[in-house]
């Protein structure tokens, strides 16, 4: 059994301007251990995803279908008091912004406290201690002593490390990392994400990343989910996406990272802006960008199948194999060309 | 903090000299003649006019008028006497304070737990029944005149339910301590005359407050940090005490410091209409007797008091935001 295994979820929420469909049938699994990665454009659903599978949304107005099994209980229909007590000890979670994660009124060691305090009867001196030592294995200079120091007095980097700690305090199963890397810079992105590796090793914990960066997916994940306007286009372990990408999402996301070593004008970039999902298009919901569109793309929705060449490498599109082979070798070359 | 300390103190010094002064050229700029209204207006005999400049000393130019009034103030702490009673100045504002404070810090006590229930409850369910009528607590809070709801208080509750038990005094203060015999006195009977006066003054504030309260809260439930407390595992009641309010309350006090510092130089509306003699109803009475000395005696009470409060809440504001320092 997959320790996290989400079925034909969907998610909506009711605003005043209509019914906003954020997630329209994702299905994944999480193996113990093991990295996934969920790539896509703001507003593609990813954040939602993951906040689901917490019970994050606001209740109101937000309507969740399908499952998200967690060592086989269903987390969608869990009652909030059994939610809460996975949320924090067997899955917890880190955010996009730093800055504004952490209670700027407590000190980081009461914030560290409370996270371990709330799952384990544990005496304030143990916590105290506990709360020490993830600080010290996250990386902080002289622990001991910020313990008592406020959010405002560390940086970006250093509270994205506070987060970390606090995450992993009650050794979780599974880690959601939303978007970790977006708001520091990249030096120190490079830091987090080496952090982050490193602890997993050490902590034994599934990782569920969400990002937009492709660069950020390669380094980390072992199988990836891309996301397109709240759908799933393209699913592989992370060689295959990288060696043989199958949708022209896909292909535009590659395309688009920009490279050193290219003697490029301007950037390469996806036409256009990502569908409103209060009336998404027709058909499959990336034609009205796509560069290869056909007929049959502006009015049957492709559905995700697996790949001809690849039984696991699951794709939703409607292109023929020998086109995707194509372009997929084509900006293959690109990229080796700039590397070498 | 010692040197913000001594910086602050510097410049009360300053600001309490330009209010003072302020107050005295705007005295001397009304054209009319105190020595004519203190000896009885139009009928003002001339004899008496002349022992009134003198004793009140308005032969002297403003300036020199005003550095005696200093001379007084800082050497012998004396507010001067009233130009119309001549009663010492410092007995009239003494008598008056406690009505006033009574009133305010009673009445910040109602609109503060008022402002606190219906914000709170309003922001948790925004848009129900609850929020709905909460909102329309506050725009008729805010609309409605202390002199009008101080008068259908007073017809309701002192003249239409004069037969119930929950008959109330329209008028008047009760002293805790001293009260002058034949009058009424004691702590029962102090908070007896004061409750219609203190729902009266704090109906607006506490709208305004339940109005602010719940943006705030509103606000901060939106936090990225309080979904961090969640994603902790933490339970809701939790999540609202030790992470929303905390953060939501903050601007409470900086707004609760400024108002009562405010207030307590009088409530002028409030205690018009229930005839109380705090500072308000001294103040008014003094303007319209062109009483220089009562008149700046209660300026000053009131410079000092929004002074001291706002000092306050500097100070207590770096204790409870760990972001402020005090430099």
């Amino acid at each position: 059994m997959s320790l996290l295994e989400v079925k034909d979820l969907h998610t909506s929420f009711r605003t005043d301007d209509g019914i906003v469909r954020a997630v329209e049938g994702v299905s994944f699994e999480v193996e113990k251990g093991q990295t996934l990665g969920i790539v896509g454009e703001s507003g593609s659903g990813k954040s939602v995803t993951c906040l689901t599978i917490m019970g994050l949304n606001p209740s109101r107005n937000t309507i969740s279908t399908g499952e998200a099994l967690w060592k086989g209980k269903n987390l969608l229909t869990a009652k909030p008091r059994e939610l809460r007590e996975i949320r924090g000890s067997e899955i917890s979670m880190i955010f996009q912004d730093p800055m504004t994660s952490l209670n700027p009124v407590h000190t980081i060691g009461r914030q560290l406290i409370e996270a371990i305090q709330l799952h384990r009867d544990l005496t304030k001196r143990a916590a105290h201690a506990r709360a020490r030592e993830l600080l010290k294995a996250v990386g902080i200079p002289k622990a001991d002593a910020r313990m008592d120091d406020y959010p405002h007095q560390f940086s970006g980097g250093m509270r994205q490390r506070v987060m970390i700690a606090m995450a992993l305090i009650n050794d979780p199963d599974l880690l959601i990392a939303d978007e970790p890397t977006t708001a520091l810079d990249v030096t120190t992105q490079a830091q987090i994400l080496t952090l982050m590796k490193r602890l997993q090793e050490e902590f034994g914990s599934a990782v569920l990343i969400i990002t937009h960066d492709l660069g950020v997916v390669a380094e980390t994940a072992d199988d990836v989910l891309v996301m397109y306007a709240a759908n799933v286009v393209e699913q592989a372990s992370v060689d295959d996406l990288f060696n043989r990408p199958q949708h022209p999402y896909t292909w535009g996301l590659m395309g688009s990272l920009p490279r050193l070593e290219a003697d490029l004008e301007r950037l390469t970039q996806i036409p256009g802006q990502p569908p409103s999902l209060l009336r998404p298009p027709a058909g499959c919901r990336f034609h009205p960008r796509c560069p290869h569109v056909m007929e049959v793309c502006k009015t049957t929705v492709p559905p995700l199948a697996p790949s001809e060449r690849d039984p696991a490498h699951l794709q939703a599109c409607h292109l023929d194999q020998e086109t995707k082979d194509r372009e997929a070798a084509k900006l293959l070359e690109i990229t080796m060309a700039g590397a070498g | 903090m010692f040197r913000y300390l001594v910086r602050r103190l510097l410049w009360a010094v300053l600001l309490f000299i330009v209010v003072t002064f302020v107050t005295f050229v705007i005295f001397f700029m009304a054209p009319v003649a105190p020595e004519r209204l203190v000896c009885g207006g139009d009928q003002a005999k001339p004899q008496c006019m002349r022992a009134a400049i003198k004793r009140l000393g308005l032969n002297h130019p403003v300036y020199y008028q005003y550095g005696l009034f200093l001379k007084r103030l800082v050497l012998e702490r004396s507010l001067g006497h009233s130009f119309t009673t001549r009663q010492d100045v410092n007995h009239i504002v003494g008598q008056a304070a406690p009505v006033t404070a009574s009133l305010v810090l009673g009445g910040a006590i109602l609109w503060l737990g008022i402002g606190l229930l219906v914000g709170i409850f309003s922001a948790l369910r925004p848009r129900s029944l609850l929020d709905r009528a909460g909102m329309v607590f506050v725009l008729i809070g805010v609309s409605a005149h202390p002199v009008w709801i101080g008068l259908i208080f007073s017809y309701f509750f002192g003249y239409k339910l004069r037969n119930f038990p929950i008959h109330t005094p329209i008028a008047g203060y009760a002293h805790i301590f001293n009260a002058p015999p034949g009058q009424p006195g004691g702590v029962a009977q102090w908070a007896y005359h004061l409750i219609l006066p203190w729902c009266t003054f704090a109906i607006l504030f506490a709208a305004l407050y339940a109005r602010m309260i719940r943006a705030n809260v509103m606000e901060t439930m939106n936090e990225d940090f309080v979904r961090t407390a969640r994603a902790k595992g933490a339970p809701e009641g939790r999540v609202l005490r030790s992470h929303v309010l905390r953060n939501a309350l903050l601007p409470v006090v900086t707004m609760l410091g400024m108002d009562i510092g405010l207030a307590l130089g009088g409530a002028i509306f409030t205690e018009t209409v229930y005839n109380l003699p705090g500072l308000g109803n001294t103040a008014i009475l003094a303007v319209s007797n062109y009483d220089l000395a009562v008149v700046q005696g209660v300026v000053i009470f009131a410079t000092l008091s929004i002074i001291v409060f706002n000092l306050l809440v500097d100070v207590l504001y770096a204790w409870v935001d760990p972001r402020i320092r005090l430099t």
